[in-house]
């Protein structure tokens, strides 16, 4: 016989969900209103889900004053966490959402954005990284993860060309192995502890002094190497290059900034107690994990033909740059990573923009991809404002100052330092000099070298519209002003950071 | 006005270039030109307004742009930056002016108001991150320069100033950062400020770290031997405009950097380090020398001879004592005038014939007289010849050095007058003898666009040699007190020693003074 069961209302505070529940609303809202009223034009979704979206924001910044006067929320059986963490890592992605939604009102058409289901699935998407970051219960987590990726596999798939289903499908099936690691790893943890949550399981680590070390660094190499595909950490980032030049380049922009932040969130809270446990093989894995990372994608970089694909490349660099972050551990490194995250998505969302902007339909002679170096050859003579935006872009990637991701980069570099890792520093800093070259070779390209192949010039701005360049205006204002909002952004980060204890 | 003329230098030519997009190119020189008048007349009226008297820094501002982290911008000169900033604000005005027909000549006017931007910021900043960013800056209009206007292999030399310049200074970043730190470690505020890294006092061994990390950003720039490879290509390939700048101004910011930087914030590295690099700086002064005598292109000897004269800035700076730096500042402005002059007049001749090899070249001096002469006053200036602007640095700097080693400077004193014997000879091949090229029969002289950049230089050239006191007692003012405060942080005895007390300086002085 079953006792009752009573649970009042508002112990399970609703409230944590409502930024989540916005976005799963939007989507049933949009296929409701695809049933009802078929054949609606696209700029009606897009419009929509961007209305949702905002509305996704604003409850976000609600939250966060909530949080400020009452700290850490609790909800729905403890298993939502509202703290710091959870409320910056959705406002980076539902502002990369924000930003990257109006980037479908092309003035081409292309295949994926005439089905309403598009944007129903790009919701969900938003709604499942969401729940990623805002629990620290390994089964939500994983349950967010999946919506999220499943969704995002779609997403891919449906730009319909054949280089976009080969990505889909490898996407998928290195997704399918991560999920694999992910429920074994938590699987070991569960049976190590008897609990999922992670703030518990580190409870029972440091209550028995980490008894079962070999089974805990069983269970924590399978959860790292899962959140390694999702963030794209050397060697688990084979996806990465072939997934960026299947998709579109505006998704594959949003790929690398949104999914990643999630991951990176969950690794946080992952290994705030692992490194500061004390168990030296740890430290080493994850120093070698971000040294690898970063330097090898860097030299792959060095080689690419194709900007698209060095984009990808470069920004697995940045991801092993920011992962340095989670190895040094100090409240300064932490809010580094959210710092050089918030200026990363301007920048890169800015340059896959530029991408965006110039896709053909079809290919010119001579020219080898979608983006190959030789199609910006001269672009200063046919397009100079394009070629100067993508410059900037460009130098701000390199991390020259006083561009966006300078600042990020010495707060970093400068966590690195102050927390005794100075060849960490280093290292990270002699990174940036080889990534300046791949950088700087675009530019070359763009200002120094004539035109290589026949192109006519209106290609560069092929799908200019004006909610592209609405978009593109905003990172290159984002990226050329971030010594503005540095301060206060600085002050932000380091108080949700602070007050979540990480 | 006078709170904000530091500000108004650095920013002034950035708001002309960005308002400069709008003006056609047929009148894009003319507009480069005003803008630079302007801008000069204003680094004048700095001089002009700029009090002697203080030997610390003047016309301070400061705003606070990222105090979570500690970051200003914080701006200031003193007598040491005042002369480098008119002189950076003088070549960009002749450099424009003196421009002849290219392609593209409008955006090549905005480059160089940007470049003039980052130039008189690296020299008034006193936010080492604001020092930082200038710095960094400058890399991109140089860039642009080369590689859009040089000669065939421009892509290379543009990228190979790029990297190399971006990687030194990405090492000397770190070491700003750990500065930074041991500063909050101390004090427990972030601050970049230099003059509040002066107050910091550091044991040794971080001393030596720190002084490695900036030396490495710092030598590339100069830059030093054996970092130098890039220099070449860069002059070799850039358009003349672009070697006037790089070699006037550019490579000063390296030499400036070890005077505000390296010297006062690590006194006993930099005594530690002295015969090091002294002997480095004999290396370059030397083996560059040797180098530019196997020289074929005339612009080479020029871009080595250049690089060996840094090498005497180098020693000087490292004599630690007031004589020694004192004469490596002075020698900065020389040797700009007189490389940027030479250039210029390289940049005359290839104007006309396309061609920089010296074996084209014999008999130019009847042909060319009024060039033969500028020419052969610029290259007894870099030599060294008393009465001449080179002179009076070179004879400090020796003198300097000579307070702490009698071998070492005998043996860059002989290298000197040595090196004389590369242009020396070179300038005998191609200017005296027959015309035994007949494709230089014909060539014309100097016409007044050419003239309007050389004559000013020729007449610092020789005023500053006569008569070097109005520059040489503002800068011996800053120095001193950069001394002074290297030796009352020094903490070894080594430091202590190499770096005079100016309580014993009474007597120099006064031997200084005979100099001038």
């Amino acid at each position: 016989m079953l006792s009752h069961v009573n649970i009042s209302l508002e112990s399970l505070n609703i409230a944590t969900l409502v930024p989540m529940l916005i976005p799963i609303v939007g989507a049933l809202f949009i296929l409701v209103l695809d049933l009802f009223k078929k054949d609606q034009r696209k700029s009606m979704y897009v419009m929509l889900s961007l209305l949702f979206v905002m509305l996704d924001f604003g409850s976000l910044i609600d939250s966060s004053i909530d949080f400020n006067t009452n700290g850490t929320i609790l909800g729905y059986f403890d298993m939502m966490l509202v703290d710091g963490l959870a409320l910056l890592g959705q406002f980076i992605i539902v502002g990369a959402s924000i930003l990257f939604i109006p980037l479908a009102l092309t003035s081409k058409r292309f295949h994926e954005f005439s089905y309403p289901e598009f944007f129903a699935l790009f919701l969900f998407m938003i709604s499942g990284f969401q729940f990623m970051v805002a629990t620290d219960n390994l089964i939500l987590i994983f349950i967010g993860l999946e919506m999220a990726s499943l969704a995002l596999y779609t997403l891919i798939a449906l730009h319909n060309r054949s280089k976009s289903f080969e990505a889909a499908v490898k996407y998928f099936t290195m997704g399918a192995l991560a999920a694999g690691f992910f429920a074994f790893g938590s699987m070991v943890l569960y049976a190590l502890t008897g609990s999922v949550e992670i703030h518990q399981m580190a409870a029972v680590f440091n209550a028995d002094e980490f008894a079962n070390l070999p089974f805990i660094l069983v269970g924590v190499v399978f959860l790292l190497a899962a959140l390694g595909f999702k963030v794209s950490l050397v060697p688990f980032h084979t996806w990465a290059p072939d997934v960026y030049e299947g998709a579109s380049a505006s998704m594959a922009g949003y790929m690398s900034i949104v999914p990643k932040i999630a991951g990176f969130v969950v690794v946080m809270r992952m290994f705030e107690f692992l490194i500061h446990s004390g168990v030296v093989w740890l430290n080493v894995v994850l120093y070698a994990i971000v040294i690898v990372t970063m330097t090898a994608a860097n030299i792959w970089a060095l080689v690419q033909s194709d900007v698209k694909r060095m984009l990808a490349y470069s920004s697995i660099s940045h991801a092993g740059f920011v992962m340095a972050a989670i190895l040094i551990g100090t409240t300064q490194a932490n809010s580094a990573l959210f710092l050089y995250w918030i200026l990363f998505t301007f920048t890169n969302l800015g340059a896959f923009s530029m991408l965006w902007i110039s896709r053909q339909k079809n290919l010119a002679a001579g020219q080898s991809s979608d983006h190959s170096y030789n199609k910006f050859a001269g672009l200063i003579k046919v397009a100079p404002i394009s070629a100067t935006i993508m410059a900037l872009f460009m130098l701000s990637l390199a991390g020259l100052p006083p561009f966006a991701l300078f600042w990020g980069k010495i707060y970093m570099i400068s966590a690195a330092v102050s927390s005794g890792y100075v060849v960490l520093a280093l290292i990270m800093a002699l990174n940036s000099a080889i990534a300046g070259y791949y950088y700087l070779k675009l530019i070359i390209y763009m200002f120094m070298k004539e035109p290589e192949i026949d192109i006519e010039s209106k290609v560069y701005t092929m799908n200019s519209s004006v909610s592209l360049r609405t978009i593109i205006g905003i990172a290159a204002v984002g990226t050329v002003f971030a010594s503005i909002v540095v301060n206060p952004l600085i002050e932000f980060i380091t108080a949700f950071v602070y007050n979540s204890g990480y | 006005m006078l709170d904000h003329i530091l500000s108004l230098l650095i920013f002034f030519p950035a708001i002309a270039a960005i308002m400069g997009f709008v003006v056609h190119k047929e009148s894009a020189k003319a507009f480069g030109v005003a803008v630079s008048v302007i801008e000069f007349v204003i680094s004048l009226y700095l001089w002009f307004a700029f009090d002697t008297n203080v030997s610390g820094m003047q016309f301070m501002e400061n705003i606070s742009v990222v105090p979570a982290f500690g970051i200003n911008y914080l701006v200031g000169i003193d007598g040491i930056s005042l002369f480098i900033i008119i002189m950076a604000s003088f070549f960009t005005m002749i450099g424009i002016a003196s421009l002849g027909d290219m392609k593209k000549i409008k955006n090549l006017v905005i480059t160089l108001l940007f470049l003039q931007m980052t130039m008189v910021g690296v020299f008034a900043a006193l936010d080492a991150i604001l020092f930082y960013v200038f710095w960094e800056l400058s890399l991109v209009p140089m860039l642009y320069i080369i590689g859009a206007w040089g000669g065939p292999l421009r892509i290379y030399a543009s990228v190979k100033f790029f990297l190399y310049t971006f990687t030194g200074s990405l090492v000397m970043l770190v070491g700003m950062l750990f500065m930074a730190f041991l500063y909050n470690q101390a004090t427990g505020v972030w601050s970049f400020s230099i003059l509040e890294w002066y107050r910091l006092i550091l044991p040794l061994n971080y001393q030596l770290w720190l002084f490695a990390a900036f030396f490495i950003g710092f030598a590339i720039k100069v830059p030093m031997f054996p970092f130098h490879t890039w220099l070449p290509y860069a002059h070799g390939q850039a358009p003349t405009i672009g070697s006037v700048i790089l070699a006037a101004v550019l490579l000063k910011m390296g030499t400036y950097a070890f005077i505000r930087f390296s010297l006062p914030m690590f006194p006993d590295a930099a005594a530690f380090f002295m015969f090091p690099i002294a002997v480095i700086a004999i290396i370059m002064i030397i083996y560059t020398a040797m180098v530019a005598y196997a020289q074929e292109d005339i612009k080479q000897v020029v871009a080595y001879s250049s690089i060996s004269h840094m090498g005497v800035i180098i020693l000087g700076t490292f004599a630690l004592n007031v004589e020694g730096i004192t004469g490596s500042v002075f020698l900065m402005i020389g040797h700009g005038i007189v490389s940027g002059a030479l250039f210029f007049l390289v940049g005359v001749i290839y104007d006309r014939r396309h061609t920089k090899m010296m074996s084209e070249f014999g008999g130019l001096a009847s042909v060319m007289p009024r060039y033969a002469t500028i020419f052969g006053i610029m290259m007894m200036a870099s030599v060294g010849l008393p009465l001449l602007v080179n002179f009076v640095g070179e004879f400090l700097s020796l003198l300097g050095f000579y307070n702490q080693s009698h071998i070492a400077t005998l043996l860059a004193g002989t290298a000197i007058i040595v090196g004389a014997i590369y242009m020396l000879s070179s300038y005998k091949r191609a200017f005296f003898g027959e015309v035994t090229n007949e494709a230089n029969r014909k060539l014309p002289d100097v016409n007044s666009r050419e003239l309007l950049a050389l004559i000013p230089l020729t007449i610092i050239a020789v005023w500053l040699g006569v008569y070097p006191k109005p520059l040489l007692d503002p800068i011996n003012s800053s120095v001193k007190s950069v001394v002074m405060l290297m030796h009352e942080k020094a903490i070894t005895p080594e430091g202590k020693s190499r770096i005079p007390s100016l309580e014993n300086k009474v007597t120099t002085q006064t031997s200084e003074a005979e100099v001038k």
